[in-house]
């Protein structure tokens, strides 16, 4: 399984790297971005199955990228949990009805990773 | 005296950051006696990271700390030592602001209304305040964690209303 993590900070991406080799997936590559648009020229050359992303980011923001992700067919059920501080009922509620599979707030445990990946996931 | 939002903000702070600490630092900050500053804070020498918030109230969220507390705060989150502020430590303190305040913000919500939160800004360097305009201080709360302290200050006020034909 290849997955895109999506995040401008360096530090939770290093940690969602750690959490992710620490599951029971058969992991592939794994792809980085800082925001939504390096993520999307990153897709343009690579496809992933599973896409961690955050939602306050620079150039473009999490919400954006879902949107514009969605809109690509070959995308329209590849799984993408947002992971986020974002935890407003509004901003939750606006990613699930952009399509996000997933919604987990930080700061978070790897724990609760996991959960929501074995949630989301097709078994 | 303390701004219009000092017993609040010091509440969601101290809630906050033991739990931004318990859950991803894995540690257990001791906080000391919450205060109030006026205008302008204290000189510092280190890190301050940086959030700002905007909406029918707006301010800012701070994270500041000596070079050494920088360390130990992202070492902490990383699972790794830092000998000196560099990128990555720059970096994890600027996400450690931003889960604070992010988690501040979205706490205030239904007292406040809906704010938007900026990407952090951080600044490393020797003897700069922080300072703001207007009347109302800073709420500051300084926490204890391995020997070192770190300070989380926020202010938050009103936003003024824009006249109606700008």
């Amino acid at each position: 399984m290849d997955v895109l993590i999506v995040d401008d900070s360096a530090a939770i991406r290093k940690i969602l790297q750690r959490v992710l080799a620490q599951t029971n997936l058969s992991l592939g590559k794994v792809f980085e971005a800082g925001d939504g648009q390096e993520a999307l020229n990153t897709l343009q050359a690579n496809r992933v199955d599973l896409v961690l992303s955050d939602i306050n980011m620079p150039i473009m923001d999490g919400l954006q990228f879902l949107a514009a992700l969605k809109a690509k067919s070959e995308y329209a059920s590849v799984p993408v949990v947002m992971i986020t501080t974002e935890g407003s009922q509004a901003k939750v509620m606006e990613a699930v009805n952009l399509g996000a599979s997933g919604y987990v707030k930080k700061p978070f445990t790897a724990d609760h990773i996991q959960e929501k990946l074995r949630a989301v996931l097709p078994r | 005296m303390g701004g219009p939002f000092h017993e609040l903000l010091v509440d969601e702070i101290l809630k906050t950051t033991m739990d931004v600490c318990r859950t991803m630092l894995d540690c257990h900050v001791e906080a000391g006696t919450p205060r109030w500053e006026e205008g302008e804070t204290g000189s510092t020498n280190g890190v301050a990271a940086m959030i700002g918030l905007a909406g029918k109230y707006s301010g800012n969220g701070i994270v500041v700390c000596s070079p050494e507390a920088a360390c130990t705060l992202a070492g902490r989150l990383l699972t790794t030592r830092f000998e000196n502020v560099n990128e990555e430590v720059l970096d994890a303190l600027g996400e450690i602001a931003n889960m604070i305040v992010g988690n501040i913000k979205t706490n205030l919500w239904s007292r406040l209304g809906e704010m938007g939160l900026s990407t952090p800004t951080i600044i490393h360097g020797r003897d700069f305040t922080t300072h703001t305009t207007g009347k109302h201080p800073w709420t500051v709360v300084p926490f204890h964690l391995e020997g070192q302290i770190f300070h989380v200050q926020m202010i938050l006020t009103a936003t003024p209303l824009l006249p109606a034909s700008i």
